[in-house]
């Protein structure tokens, strides 16, 4: 683990999205993105259902490749990176998948197990130790030798998280944390997400459209509107919730109540 | 039960139409047509205003309401100001729950019937992606497999023997009985025949040369198409499904070196030993026929299919067996990874990749009868 704490006011972009559009054959979802995510940021993708928020996801993780526009990592441009550079910028990430993304063939340890057999020159007793510690940190100590199918989604979700903080990266990518969690589990996990944040100075992008999360953990964010096709506001929640013009950013964030005037 | 629904139409003196609704109206029943009220407007010519009566409703679902979203979509056509006063109270708010999100634009889809011209031209196309689609999976699997003999290739061990061993010892029941089978029924056809020469020893040399040449080969292939070629593509489809396959990428691994090459390289070494295994099999299934019809002794029938058979048919349908599970095992973890998003996908990947790889064996077997004969194998 890195023991640095983050520093709050260095405001050094980490991730920055130019001019990105993203289709899929000649249907265009989202035109015209530009954003960036500092250092240290939990940065929210926000957005109703449908407009693109886990696209964009993969479009920074490489699953899916832009139509138009560049993300950079740093000063690297990812999307023009050869595979060799890609791989090296997709070691420094780690991604949290909507349904976990477990590897189903193998046990938990066996999963976080095989990036680090991977990617370090750990011995096996070794790996075994890091990923009983990984587990552990995600509450899940003494649960390395079952299989995915056999614990519940939510544990599924925080071995999923075990399993992307592997490699002590330093960007966290969170695709729909909360969904299928009940309210306690899924605070729980905000929580965490902060922590691992303040703990590992990681930058953390977290799709949801949860509200309460996005209150609590986001300090900055990006809002798509599928009826626009772009991004109509980016910055803090909190801020846009006070001083966003758009209504339909306004209407989200507010869950479609009626402003009190 | 009360009387079946129905509709009854007042034309009052101000111009307004009163449709009455009456009885219990029920889906199960069937929907009156908005037809007759559409009718009714047009003969009349001088409506101004459609009211509603449901005195005499009973009870009412879904029916009514399919009922008024129509008349009222018809009014609008019109012009006409609809009223809505004389409706149930729960009737009204469905219908102004159902009238409240605008249609999306751009959200219905253009139904318009494609015509035959553009059909042809569509599926031609789809065509010519799929075929180039099939051929970048093969460069990449070309790619990996050089990784894999420059020792650079990733998966694991433990999987690649498990992957042995469902595709290996476990398809031999399966196979013991597709090969006896065939190897009685190869038989019985050459019995009938060749009793009447009186040369039913001539059975054996039948039965072994089509076992080892073609059938045995054919056979396992597609035993295993259907069995372990259907497995790849459920399997790798699920995990598509699942986002594993998403996890593998992400993480660094190629799934093509961690999924498909130990499934290629299972195949690849246990086909030859199925169709081996087949051979023999088929060959016992033609004795047990030779020996129980045609008065032959088990020495005779074994001495005549040694004599007739060589080492090149057994090793011609031996490497025939390996190229067959090569494309077993492209074909199904082809199907796997262009899966869709859900579990009905999962289901048209395996059908698919059956239905891809027996045709890829049938034609891999036309290629080589045709080859083998030209070198004169």
């Amino acid at each position: 683990m890195v023991g640095q704490a983050p520093t709050r006011n260095d405001a050094k972009p980490h991730i920055t999205v130019r001019d990105l559009t993203m289709a899929f054959g000649s249907f265009v979802l989202m035109r015209d993105l530009n954003f960036t995510v500092n250092h240290g940021d939990v940065f929210i993708i926000m957005g109703g259902s449908g407009s693109g928020k886990s696209t964009l996801l993969r479009h920074l993780i490489g699953l899916l490749e832009p139509a138009r526009g560049n993300i950079f990592y740093g000063d690297e441009n990812f999307t023009k990176a050869d595979s060799e550079q890609r791989q090296e910028l997709l070691r420094r990430m780690g991604v949290l998948f909507q349904t976990g993304g477990l590897w189903s063939s193998m046990t938990l340890a066996e999963n976080i197990g095989m990036l680090l057999e991977e990617y370090t020159d750990l011995n096996a007793t070794e790996i075994r130790e890091v990923a009983s510690l990984k587990l552990a940190l995600v509450g899940l100590k003494g649960f390395e030798d079952y299989y995915p199918s056999q614990i519940s989604g939510g544990m599924q979700k925080r071995a999923g998280l075990a399993r992307a903080m592997a490699l002590d990266p330093e960007v966290l990518f969170f695709d729909e944390p909360s969904a299928g969690l009940d309210p306690i589990s899924s605070r729980l996990l905000d929580e965490l997400i902060l922590e691992l944040r303040d703990s590992l100075g990681a930058t953390v992008v977290v799709v949801t459209h949860e509200l309460a999360s996005i209150f609590t953990i986001g300090n900055n964010s990006v809002f798509l509107d599928p009826d626009a096709k772009t991004m109509t506001a980016s910055g803090d929640p909190k801020e846009l919730l006070a001083h966003c013009s758009d209504p339909t950013v306004r209407a989200f964030l507010r869950r479609g109540e009626k402003e009190k005037s | 039960m009360s009387e079946r629904g129905g509709l009854s139409f007042i034309q009052a003196q101000d111009g307004t139409l009163v449709i009455r609704l009456l009885g219990a109206w029920s889906l199960k029943a069937g929907i009156p047509s908005a037809a007759d009220v559409q009718g009714k407007v047009a003969s009349t010519g001088i409506s101004r205003r459609v009211a509603f009566d449901s005195r005499e409703l009973t009870s009412w679902d879904s029916s009514v309401l399919t009922f008024l979203v129509e008349v009222s979509e018809l009014c609008r056509q019109r012009g006409i100001p609809m009223d809505r006063e004389g409706l149930p109270l729960g009737v009204q708010k469905l219908l102004a729950l159902a009238e409240a999100v605008p249609e999306r634009k751009g959200a219905r889809r253009d139904v318009a019937e494609a015509s035959f011209l553009e059909r042809i031209g569509t599926s031609t196309l789809g065509l010519a992606g799929s075929a180039k689609e099939m051929l970048a999976f093969l460069g990449d699997m070309t790619v990996t497999f050089l990784a894999l003999f420059r020792l650079k290739a990733h998966y694991r061990a433990s999987d690649l023997f498990l992957l042995i061993q469902q595709c290996g010892a476990q398809a031999l029941p399966i196979v013991t009985l597709i090969s006896f089978l065939v190897g009685v029924i190869l038989a019985f056809v050459g019995a009938v025949q060749l009793k009447q020469f009186g040369a039913q020893i001539y059975v054996a040399d039948l039965v072994g040369i089509a076992m080892m040449r073609e059938m045995g080969a054919m056979m396992t292939g597609i035993i295993m198409a259907g069995r372990t070629g259907a497995a790849f593509a459920a399997q790798i489809g699920t995990m598509k499904v699942t986002q594993e396959v998403d996890a593998l990428t992400t993480a660094g691994f190629s799934p093509l070196e961690f999924l498909v090459l130990p499934r290629v390289m299972a195949l690849i070494a246990m086909m030859p030993l199925l169709c081996l295994y087949a051979n023999f099999v088929g060959v016992i299934g033609g004795a047990v026929i030779g020996v129980g019809m045609l008065d032959l002794s088990w020495t005779t029938y074994f001495n005549e299919t040694a004599n007739a058979i060589s080492l090149t048919d057994i090793s011609g349908g031996v490497f025939k067996a390996s190229v067959y599970g090569v494309l077993i095992a492209l074909s199904g973890c082809l199907r796997g990874l262009q899966c869709g998003n859900s579990s009905s996908a999962v289901g048209d990947a395996a059908t698919s990749a059956v239905v891809t790889g027996i045709v890829a064996i049938v034609m891999a077997c036309g290629i080589f009868a045709v080859v083998f004969y030209i070198l004169g194998i």
